[in-house]
């Protein structure tokens, strides 16, 4: 795994992630989201429906928790969890938890962590964890880590064990990761914590740096965990840290907004679980993040999102659903479910090209949420899937044409 | 207006008997082939929004949505019809909506024929208080608590919003368990209502109404309605009030009865009848289209068709099962999804009660295609005999009235 700069502006990071996979043939362009999914299957599509969407990342994303329940049919399968759950040309990244499920705390301990499937708490200690990745076969993989650092209050001295515990299971790894045959052509992404406070985060990614990983996973910033303020801070101090040449990947964090300021810290890779959680509250992504092209390159570019149709900014519709609007919606979405838009005959977003959009308009969608069809989550998650990766296409278009700061005052208008 | 056929092994057209009707209805039965033996038949459905080869099952999609299902999957599996529920529709979003939206086809974006009902029979099946007079059916709203009167003329109305291809007559339903003289009043009336809805119809050129047969188990009533309602020239005939928890050896009775007097030109619909071995028996004995909600819902339980019964895949015995559901079967799940990875899926995410709707849809329409394929080939009797025996492990366990429906019409199992 390679990761080719071709532009820093001040620790703006653009590039591409490339030889990922066995064979190296995949590779991602960064700022980027991974293709997020449970169970090795993105939430509520079919391989014929996911399809329907274009550019795809090169990487999807597995979770340990939704995994180590069937980590007996895994072992015995012994090809991986790509082929066993019929995924094909993509390469797999394997984090330890779910970024939209919130698990319990209070059952780490020094030797193990704890992931939580349908069946309840699996404890894992390093050799067990080591044993799950050998079945599931990722391309890359964060290692075991204690990141439970996020809620308020949590004691400084509860922080730097975390910090001491996730670079142990880091060596442990490390030492695992050698000797497993299985693993030979995997990658391990040490993991950096050190909760709110900034000498453990500056530690915690020195030492990190100093092991011989791939790429480094930021963890304990997830939006419920921190102000932006605090976390751009932390993850500059961590990146000011970490070697220029080996990607960042952010846990948790997927709000737009949030993504370009940690972009600008330094930033090259998240999780694409931000639509998911749009989608399961009835919301589909609206925001604009088309910038007016120059009038040197206008008529060069492609159809503009929203324009057309002189949408109001979402802020506003925000307001106006008052009490009624699902808890933490964004001012990055529209409430599907709200009456206004009952006998709307507009798709989702004018403009777009995702299959919901082609074929349905928000009355349908209105109407499918309403009679809590299924069919409602398969269209909100295309096109939600859709419009995030438009937006990250859009970042490093930005970037590629110096016009970041126009492309943020665009998406937070 | 004989249909374009897309199948190579069929009669030319110019030997097939092609039949129009005398009404002007937007509607057309080409007759491709019957059986020598049974009364088993392969036809050409023309419909406002094309073809539908029949015998045909009707997939259903009661809140204009097939339970998960993209219009464009249900298309890839071949369907050329599927159902809307009148009642549903009718309460969320309702008609005008529907209306503005180009009617069901529009707010949907189905491309091929649909078929409503009339609404009557959810009435009867989910709504307690409801109370029929012959002015129509009286209840009350689940959602607002309010009382509604469903007539004849109001449900006409609402299908002729919705704009389906087929509509169906509002019936007086009775348990096909009730008997007595409620049983003859619901039949009477069923053909008044008929006659309402007949008038009530304003889009003739465009959608079809078709009557349904009522009578419950009583051969004279079933002989009656049959009789008055085939004077009326409406362009296709359904067999109602069945398939509703009677004893199948009162059921294929009633179904056979109802073929023999049917009209030879004219479709006839059997209704709420989808389980793999009443859709072959009731092919045998002359129907041409077919609905049920059980192959989508029994999926969402993660209950999986195949030719020799079903796969519970919830069950511990498929965990580490690597094979696809049915190894032969052609559809988008089995040609990529193991047993076991479907197993865990199930534990993760609604997609895969997904897959095994794609699945178990696929496994009707093949089942058709394979019904009628038979037909046209001459040999449905040697596919009734191979189908038997796949889907029993051995002859003794073939349903006495399945045995007995198909001796009726000269086929025999081993």
């Amino acid at each position: 795994m390679k990761l080719e700069l071709s532009k820093v502006v001040r620790g703006c990071r653009l590039g591409v992630l490339t030889g990922i996979g066995q064979t190296g043939q995949h590779s991602l362009e960064v700022p980027g989201c991974l293709l997020y999914t449970r169970c090795a299957t993105v939430p509520h599509l079919t391989q014929d429906t996911l399809h329907t969407l274009s550019s795809l990342p090169a990487v999807t994303q597995v979770t340990l928790d939704s995994l180590a329940e069937h980590y007996e049919v895994l072992e015995e399968f012994k090809e991986g969890v790509r082929k066993f759950s019929g995924l094909h040309d993509t390469a797999l990244y394997c984090s330890l938890q779910d970024p939209a499920a919130t698990c319990p705390t209070g059952h780490i301990t020094n030797k193990t962590v704890s992931v939580w499937g349908s069946g309840g708490r699996i404890e894992l200690t390093v050799a067990k964890f080591m044993a799950m990745q050998a079945a599931i076969l990722p391309d890359f993989y964060q290692s075991m880590a204690d990141g439970e650092t996020w809620q308020a209050n949590t004691s400084r001295k509860r922080v730097r064990k975390a910090v001491d515990r996730t670079l142990a299971h880091l060596d442990e790894c490390l030492i695992l990761h050698h000797k497993t045959q299985e693993l030979k052509q995997a990658e391990i992404f040490g993991v950096v914590e050190g909760g709110d406070i900034r000498e453990e985060r500056v530690r915690s990614a020195r030492e990190t740096a100093k092991r011989p990983v791939a790429g480094f996973v930021l963890d304990g910033f997830q939006s419920a965990a921190m102000e932006q303020d605090l976390r751009s801070q932390l993850i500059t101090a961590v990146t000011t840290e970490l070697p220029q040449e080996k990607p960042r990947l952010l846990q948790g964090v997927g709000r737009p907004d949030e993504v370009i300021e940690c972009v600008e810290a330094g930033v090259d890779l998240f999780e694409g679980f931000f639509p998911f959680q749009v989608t399961e509250r009835g919301c589909a992504l609206c925001f604009n993040y088309i910038i007016v092209p120059d009038p040197e390159t206008a008529g060069t570019s492609p159809p503009t999102v929203l324009e057309s149709n002189g949408e109001s900014p979402a802020v506003e519709k925000l307001k106006e659903n008052g009490d009624s609007s699902p808890e933490n919606m964004t001012q990055f979405e529209l409430n599907l479910k709200d009456t206004r838009y009952r006998e709307d005959f507009c798709p989702l977003v004018e403009g777009c090209g995702c299959y919901c959009c082609k074929n349905h308009k928000r009355a349908y969608i209105h109407h499918l949420l309403v009679t809590n069809e299924l069919l409602a989550g398969v269209l909100l998650m295309l096109h939600n899937t859709a419009h995030y990766l438009g937006f990250f296409r859009a970042l490093r278009e930005a970037m590629a044409v110096d016009r970041l700061q126009d492309f943020k005052t665009r998406v937070l208008q | 207006m004989a249909a374009v056929e897309s199948g190579t092994c069929e009669r030319p057209a110019d030997m097939a008997a092609v039949k129009c009707l005398s009404s002007s209805a937007p509607l057309a039965l080409r007759i491709v082939a019957e059986c020598p033996v049974s009364k088993a038949r392969a036809c050409v459905l023309t419909l406002p929004h094309g073809p539908v080869n029949t015998p045909v099952f009707m997939p259903v999609g009661t809140q204009g949505t097939l339970k998960g299902i993209t219009v464009d999957q249900l298309e890839d599996l071949g369907c050329q019809i599927c159902l809307g529920n009148t009642y549903h529709l009718g309460m969320r979003p309702g008609p005008e909506l529907i209306e503005k939206a180009s009617g069901l086809h529009g707010f949907m974006n189905w491309r091929r024929n649909l078929l409503t009902d009339s609404g009557g029979f959810q009435m009867v099946s989910l709504v307690e208080l409801s109370e029929v007079t012959e002015e129509g059916v009286m209840f009350r709203s689940p959602y607002d608590g309010k009382e509604i009167l469903l007539t004849p003329e109001q449900s006409i109305a609402i299908q002729n919003s919705l704009g389906s291809d087929i509509m169906m007559q509002l019936d007086d339903v009775v348990s096909s368990t009730v008997t007595g003289p409620r049983v003859e009043e619901a039949m009477h009336r069923s053909v008044r209502w008929l006659d309402r809805c007949i008038t009530a119809n304003k889009n003739p050129h465009r959608q079809n109404l078709f009557a349904i047969i009522q009578g419950g188990l009583n051969v004279g009533l079933r002989k009656a309605c049959l009789d008055e309602m085939t004077k009326r020239d409406v362009p296709g005939f359904a067999i109602g009030g069945l398939s509703g928890g009677e004893e199948k050896d009162d059921f294929w009775k009633m179904v056979t009865l109802s073929t023999d007097h049917l009209p030879r030109e004219k479709p006839r619909y059997l209704m709420g009848v989808g389980y793999a071995v009443d859709l072959v028996v009731c092919v045998a004995l002359g129907c041409d289209m077919f609905d049920c909600v059980f192959p989508t819902r029994t999926a969402r339980f993660g209950s999986a068709l195949v030719p020799w019964g079903s796969l519970q895949i919830k069950q511990k015995q498929y965990a580490k099962d690597l094979q696809p559901i049915d190894p032969e079967c052609q559809c988008a799940t089995c040609q990529r999804h193991s047993r076991a990875y479907l197993h865990a899926l199930f534990k993760s995410d609604t997609a895969a009660m997904h897959h095994i709707t794609i699945h178990n849809i696929s496994y009707q329409l093949t089942l058709m295609r394979s019904v009628r394929q038979s037909i046209i080939e001459q040999c449905f009797p040697e596919f009734v005999q191979s189908f038997m025996k796949r889907m029993f492990p051995s002859s003794e366990q073939y349903p006495s009235w399945a045995v007995d429906a198909l001796a009726s019409v000269n086929i025999t199992l081993d």
